[in-house]
């Protein structure tokens, strides 16, 4: 008993739940049109590669959970939300290929054909997320302006200058040597590789350095963090800088995954994925304390949710339907009240228990 | 160093606004048209003599198709044709198309099409054309609050969906297939090329007693249409021997996804893929036989509006709507006809030659 309250009481404890929640329903969908009840978490290996629906999670999440750390960061510091993440993907997807194709060219089929070697193409990309990181920060953290607006400037501008370096088109880039980053690694899909990598990169850096209890402080109190010898606007403006190194990652990710850039369509409202997949971990969007694993298993959620709407074959003209129902079920369960609910009643349940235990 | 910061954001937002104006300015080319074609045209209506002044409201460049849209009427109302085009290109700004129009109005010239936008809020400004006495004819896509202009030049998505079933039919007959048991990725819910196949394609498969094993939406992108097909690929392994992907996009995500899962398609394969919209590259992938086949979504909608023009120079009533004539291309020479809704019609199979000839 005891053990399970301790369970219960860990902050990990309500985004892990509902993640299994989520996974319990395809269980009781497979059972229902009599299929073994493991038929959605089966693994198997087809063609060289892993292959199945958690796999299809974990690789498709990827995206939303490597922007989701940059956005945890952002939300923990400044109290606000970095809403242009899913633009600047479009962006340093976009940058990262007109870099390898040249300007105006529209389709490389070879490695011959490349005006710039891959590598700067992809650095390029990354430059470019931090330069879109840099510029939303500069302005939230030294301009004071609210993180809303500020990146609302690149929310709107990021896709129309991606469309722009891309001279309106949709550039290919058909060669294994950039597909890989979205396609495989061996068995594994690279994305999954990618997001462990940041996910660890980021964690060992707020784990061993004191960089998270800096950002959790400024996010706390900005100005006593300053009176107590930080310097709570460069931790804000690192923060945002990390978020559009985040993006730039995730535009890569995406942009490989379709071997071009399709500016109109790649990162389209992942910003608000990320910022759910945030609220999900059970982090509170008024900033402070923060809780990174949280967020990542909240952006594995909502690919969850989605796997499971192609999984149970529901059509998509109401799949957003289903997806509002389940997120709204996940974030009541973590709401505060009936957090306070569920405590109130096991301890009129423990105390009824000890009456007739002394009765 | 923090003033270092600050001076730094800030040229980078004056660098990024910048550029952002530069992108407005030049995607308005309206200015510019205007001196054109007042240079070259009396102003006053009707009294042009033998050049006919058509302006032309495009929505914007953001496809290979939309590309060809333009190419094509650029090439139809040339000056050799006896025509004089005010193209305006207005990127996807539905504000900026009326503005487009108006100016036109002002131009004086003697014909305007229009590929609008959006479908509503078209009246008022129809209704200033109509006082102008200027003929107007959409293409493409739909204008739905008003009925002010002459002729609507389109596709028609039901034909398209109609004779994928078809061709599928005569296909399978010939190949001995006797059970089809389809997948559809479908385009972006609601659109109009998405409710038009889907229906065409599932009158015939209801008709012959096909299985649609399932039909989700891929968004009209590459993306959209791998991870749809990835999912596919375990919910019915083994189980399906048709995919159709409602456009080109989507057919090259789905090749990667099954790619991927093992899964043959093509000429040859497990599997018959079937697209629609048949892009250059893609027409080039049924020649290759990756596709098995593709079903036209024609841009090529200036020569109907010509012929409208001349119709009506000729004083005569046009039609009210116009399907422009598609093609149907196949990979592989068994199937030479169809007959669609009682008509026949030819199945192009690909060659070098007409993939040559295909102008996007």
């Amino acid at each position: 008993m005891s053990n399970l309250k301790k369970l219960t009481q860990k902050r990990l404890f309500l985004p892990v739940f509902c993640m299994i929640l989520v996974l319990c329903i395809n269980m009781i969908y497979d059972l229902s049109i009599g299929h073994h009840f493991y038929n959605f978490f089966e693994i198997t290996m087809t063609n060289g590669m892993l292959n199945g629906r958690l796999i299809n999670i974990l690789n498709r999440g990827s995206e939303v959970a490597i922007l989701a750390i940059g956005m945890t960061l952002v939300v923990s510091a400044s109290a606000g939300t970095d809403i242009s993440v899913g633009s600047v993907m479009s962006l340093c997807a976009s940058f990262c290929c007109m870099l390898v194709a040249g300007f105006g060219v529209s389709s490389v089929s070879s490695a011959e054909e490349f005006a710039m070697p891959l590598a700067v193409g992809l650095i390029g990309a990354l430059l470019m997320g931090c330069l879109c990181g840099a510029f939303n920060g500069g302005l939230v953290a030294y301009l004071n302006i609210q993180p809303m607006v500020a990146t609302l400037i690149l929310w709107s501008a990021a896709r129309a200058i991606g469309l722009l370096l891309c001279n309106n088109l949709i550039v290919y880039i058909r060669v294994p040597e950039f597909g890989v980053f979205g396609g495989y690694l061996g068995p594994i899909p690279t994305p999954i590789v990618i997001a462990a990598v940041c996910v660890a990169i980021v964690s060992v850096v707020l784990k061993k350095t004191a960089l998270g209890m800096y950002i959790q402080s400024v996010g706390i109190n900005k100005k006593a963090s300053r009176i107590a010898g930080l310097n709570s606007q460069r931790i804000i403006f690192l923060c945002y800088l990390i978020c559009g190194l985040c993006a730039g990652i995730a535009g890569i990710v995406a942009s490989s995954r379709i071997t071009s850039a399709d500016s109109n369509n790649i990162g389209l409202d992942l910003e608000l994925d990320a910022i759910l997949a945030v609220a999900l971990g059970g982090n509170s969007l008024g900033g402070g304390k923060f809780n990174l694993a949280g967020s990542i298993i909240g952006a594995y959620t909502i690919q969850a949710i989605t796997t499971t709407m192609y999984n149970m074959g529901v059509p998509s003209a109401v799949t957003p339907v289903f997806k509002a129902v389940v997120v709204i079920v996940i974030v009541a369960v973590q709401a505060p009240p009936v957090k306070a609910w569920f405590k109130k009643r096991s301890a009129a349940k423990a105390l009824a228990k000890k009456e007739v235990a002394s009765a | 160093m923090k003033r270092k910061f600050l001076a730094m954001t800030l040229a980078l937002a004056m660098g990024l606004s910048l550029a952002a104006c530069g992108g407005g300015t030049a995607s308005t080319p309206a200015p510019a048209e205007t001196g054109e074609v007042e240079a070259t045209t009396p102003a006053e209506t009707g009294s042009t003599g033998d050049v006919i002044t058509v302006g032309f409201a495009q929505v914007g460049h953001e496809s290979d198709w939309r590309t060809a849209s333009t190419k094509s009427a650029q090439d139809v109302f040339s000056a050799e044709n006896g025509y004089d085009l005010a193209f305006v290109d207005c990127d996807n700004d539905s504000a900026a198309q009326l503005e487009a129009v108006r100016n036109f109005i002002q131009q004086g010239v003697d014909y305007i099409i229009i590929d609008p936008i959006v479908a509503t809020g078209w009246d008022a400004v129809l209704t200033e054309c109509e006082d102008a006495g200027i003929p107007v004819i959409v293409i493409d896509r739909t204008i739905d609050d008003s009925d002010k202009y002459v002729s609507w030049v389109g596709s028609d998505f039901k034909v398209e969906g109609l004779a994928c079933g078809e061709w599928l039919k005569a296909y399978a007959a010939d190949k001995g297939i006797t059970e089809i048991n389809a997948l559809v990725i479908e385009g972006s819910v609601g659109a109009s090329a998405t409710i038009g196949r889907t229906e065409g394609f599932k009158e015939i498969a209801d008709r012959e007693g096909w299985t649609i094993l399932d039909s989700q939406s891929g968004d009209f992108t590459e993306a959209g249409g791998q991870e749809v097909m990835e999912s596919y690929c375990q919910s019915y392994a083994g189980q399906f021997n048709v995919v159709i992907c409602q456009n080109d996009n989507e057919a090259a995500g789905a090749m990667t996804a099954m790619d991927n899962a093992g899964v043959t398609y093509g000429v040859g394969g497990d599997v018959i893929l079937v697209s629609f919209d048949a892009n250059k590259p893609y027409v080039q992938m049924v020649m290759d036989g990756k596709i098995n086949a593709n079903f036209e979504c024609n841009p090529m909608a200036a020569p109907t509006v010509a012929e409208i023009i001349q119709q009506l120079e000729a004083g005569e009533t046009p039609e009210k709507e116009i399907y422009v004539s598609e093609s149907w291309f196949v990979a592989e020479d068994n199937v030479s006809t169809i007959t669609v809704n009682g008509e026949e019609q030819e199945c192009i199979y690909v060659t070098q030659e007409v993939l040559d000839a295909r102008p996007y």
